[in-house]
């Protein structure tokens, strides 16, 4: 009997929480909710499907069989690369499961019939998802392996979209339609995230550094910039329209440079103000970093002000700077979403036009690459500043 | 040489430093000492004019320096601190080469002074001169520190409680070193402390500071034995100034011509020193031998006796 017990409790110790839960959720998605929906055209609600019923018999029993796999390496295993094996493994099955489900339950050459991916599907996607980030944070991987998962990533859904693998879902339907107005879009996206984010780094910068210099304007500026960050988007775009408005209507070089009260003036222009506080008070925080003896010992030995402020004060406190344009960055990527609605363009004038629609389809087709920018962007960044860290400490 | 003019600092209605005039002289160790809030350091950063003073000015061989950018003579004035002040990103070799640096030295050069200063300072280049600051001991980091003080060869080092983040054992070598160095590049030394012991074993002249006030500066055995205000001989302590002032002198500067019995004691050990090891032996005379083993002479304990009094 002790025996017995000796052998039992180390093993069900070993039973992972995280993955009892996410192979529960898992398991419960699989069989009750809908892998993917047939809809007899874009707008209608749609007729569910279960991995049976939307896949020939030996694919959906494949996958049954490799997310099985995959849900006894989430119990089980505690092997981080086995686990991380298992769910991408479990991702890649799937990924090619709605692929083929989109390609069976269409008919051939119906353009109106859509195949949208189910909660089934999501749910499964998600818990796979966590699994696999799961595995790689057990693997303390190194930021340059992170940034070459994250890049492996991106080829091999590159590759697979440019194959044409999920093009009878309805996402990619919805792409087909719309595929000159995504790049557009998609473009005018990262502009407005990116060039707001440069115009906010040289005026935070500054700012930041004045607030570590001087002391006493510290609580009024960051004060006055947390004030701008509270307000809502908005509500910001229309404090803003009035202000744009009469500069493009007073100045026509104003007006001819795009400058309105509407459009993508207003949108970089809120962005810009929302990104200043996160720089600036990263800035202020890096700066309180830098040990007040290595200063005193720049100071005392010849460097000038601005010598310390290069070659010591900024270098030491960039990787707590890049965790401000970090966050700036990611909240950028996802506010600009909001800009559609003012006409400031970018992957949001998919979303509103889907929401409007009811197309949910269109909606995704502005969501995913959001999501998928964001988190690129947090990845990236999240390395560098490790790089940089490791590399001055 | 510096000189030290009528030197004030005020901050609003506080006085700092209030009108210290003394003369520093070449090739030596100068210690200011004082309690906290003396003004001692104010004193000390007015020198390279890390503080610009209210009053009074400093003159370096003649020459007053308020006729150079700030920064230029810092350049050219050795500084050292308590706590090393590395860098932390960069290298123990970029740290040592910054002033050389500065002053634009060629790289053959940078790279020579760098090694043979980690030489001096007993640390392997092979082994520290890529190191980084936090891979190296405290007392490690305090000699890059000094050795960082020195690279540009300058004529004058300030050091501001170099030695104050340091455990007794490790700072006990790190002052023998500062003797060493001392004497190797003939540096003019000026060196601020809150510790009596360092002065005294450090200078070649004491400055005592007390308010912003310099209350007497001159060779340590005169402190002892002519204090010129009572803070003075609080500071220098009253219980052991006898021993005190023995410490000051060493066997070889007291040792009497002749021959006599007794255990023999070495030339540079303090007659506080050679004092204890009489009374430990039980003997009553000591042969003081030069490093190279030869007889200077003898010491007896009435002769060592004699010195620790004052006059």
């Amino acid at each position: 009997m002790s025996v017995r017990t000796a052998l039992t409790v180390p093993r069900l110790r070993r039973l992972d929480p995280l993955g009892a839960l996410l192979a529960g959720a898992g398991a419960v998605a699989a069989v009750f909710l809908p892998f993917v929906v047939l809809k007899s055209n874009r707008i209608v609600p749609g007729d569910p499907r279960g991995l049976l019923d939307a896949l020939p018999a030996w694919g959906a029993l494949g996958c049954q069989a490799v997310l099985i796999c995959a849900a006894i390496a989430a119990l089980g295993v505690s092997n981080a690369r086995v686990r991380l094996g298992a769910a991408l493994l479990g991702v890649a099955a799937v990924a090619l499961a709605v692929a083929a489900a989109g390609d069976a339950l269409t008919p051939a050459g119906n353009k109106v019939v859509r195949v949208a991916p189910g909660a089934g599907f999501w749910v499964l996607l998600m818990c796979l998802g966590l699994m696999a980030t799961d595995a790689v944070t057990r693997m303390r991987p190194g930021p340059g392996l992170r940034v070459l998962f994250l890049a492996l990533s991106i080829v091999v859904a590159g590759l697979a979209l440019a194959h044409g693998t999920f093009d009878h879902l309805s996402v990619m339907r919805e792409y087909a339609v719309n595929a000159d107005r995504f790049a557009r879009e998609a473009r005018q996206h990262v502009w407005l995230a990116l060039g707001s984010l440069a115009a906010a780094v040289l005026v935070a910068l500054p700012i930041g550094i004045l607030c570590h210099r001087v002391p006493r304007l510290r609580s009024g500026v960051l004060g006055t910039l947390n004030v701008i960050q509270t307000i809502p988007a908005i509500a910001l775009f229309g404090i803003l329209m009035v202000p744009l408005a009469a500069l493009a209507a007073a100045v026509p070089l104003a007006a001819a440079l795009g400058i309105r009260g509407i459009g993508a003036a207003p949108a970089a222009v809120a962005l810009f103000l929302y990104s200043l506080l996160p720089i600036a008070a990263n800035t202020v925080a890096g700066l309180k970093r830098v040990p007040r003896a290595a200063v005193e010992a720049a100071r005392g030995m010849g460097m000038t002000s601005w010598q310390i402020l290069t070659g010591i004060e900024l270098i030491l406190a960039l990787p707590v700077i890049l965790t401000g344009i970090r966050i700036v960055l990611v909240q950028n990527i996802g506010m600009v979403t909001v800009a559609a609605l003012i006409g400031g363009g970018g992957l949001g004038t998919f979303v509103f036009q889907g929401i409007g629609q009811t197309a949910i389809d269109l909606v995704l087709l502005g969501a995913i690459p959001i999501v998928a920018l964001a988190f690129s962007a947090a990845v990236v960044l999240d390395a560098l500043a490790e790089v940089l860290d490791r590399a001055r400490q | 040489m510096i000189s030290v003019e009528n030197l004030s600092k005020q901050y609003g209605a506080t006085t700092v430093v209030d009108g210290v005039s003394m003369v520093i002289e070449r090739n030596s160790i100068t210690v200011i000492v004082g309690t906290s809030g003396s003004g001692k350091s104010t004193l000390l950063r007015m020198i390279n004019r890390l503080i610009e003073p209210t009053r009074g000015r400093v003159l370096i061989d003649g020459h007053d320096t308020t006729g150079e950018p700030a920064h230029l003579l810092r350049r050219r004035i050795g500084y050292a601190i308590q706590g090393h002040g590395l860098f932390p990103h960069r290298t123990v070799a970029e740290n040592i080469a910054t002033v050389p640096r500065l002053l634009g030295w060629d790289e053959a050069r940078i790279r020579a002074r760098v090694e043979e200063l980690l030489l001096v300072f007993q640390l392997d280049p092979g082994a520290y001169a890529g190191a980084f600051p936090h891979q190296l001991s405290g007392g490690q980091q305090q000699r890059v520190g000094v050795a960082r003080a020195l690279a540009a060869e300058p004529a004058v080092l300030l050091m501001d409680e170099p030695f104050g983040a340091l455990d007794p054992i490790i700072r006990a070598k790190a002052q023998d070193d500062l003797l060493d160095i001392q004497r190797r590049f003939g540096t003019t030394i000026v060196l601020v402390t809150h510790d009596m012991d360092e002065a005294f074993r450090l200078g070649d002249h004491v400055a005592v500071m007390s308010h912003g006030r310099l209350l007497q500066y001159d060779r340590p055995a005169v402190l002892l034995t002519r204090p010129a205000d009572p803070f003075v001989s609080r500071m220098t302590g009253v219980s052991d100034r006898a021993m005190r002032l023995l410490s000051l002198t060493t066997a070889g500067e007291a040792a009497l011509p002749g021959v006599s019995e007794g255990p023999a004691v070495a030339a540079a050990a303090s007659l506080r020193e050679v004092l204890s090891e009489l009374l430990w032996r039980g003997a009553d005379s000591a042969v003081v031998m030069d490093a190279d083993g030869t007889r200077r002479g003898y010491l007896t304990i009435a002769a060592i006796l004699e010195r620790g009094r004052p006059g």
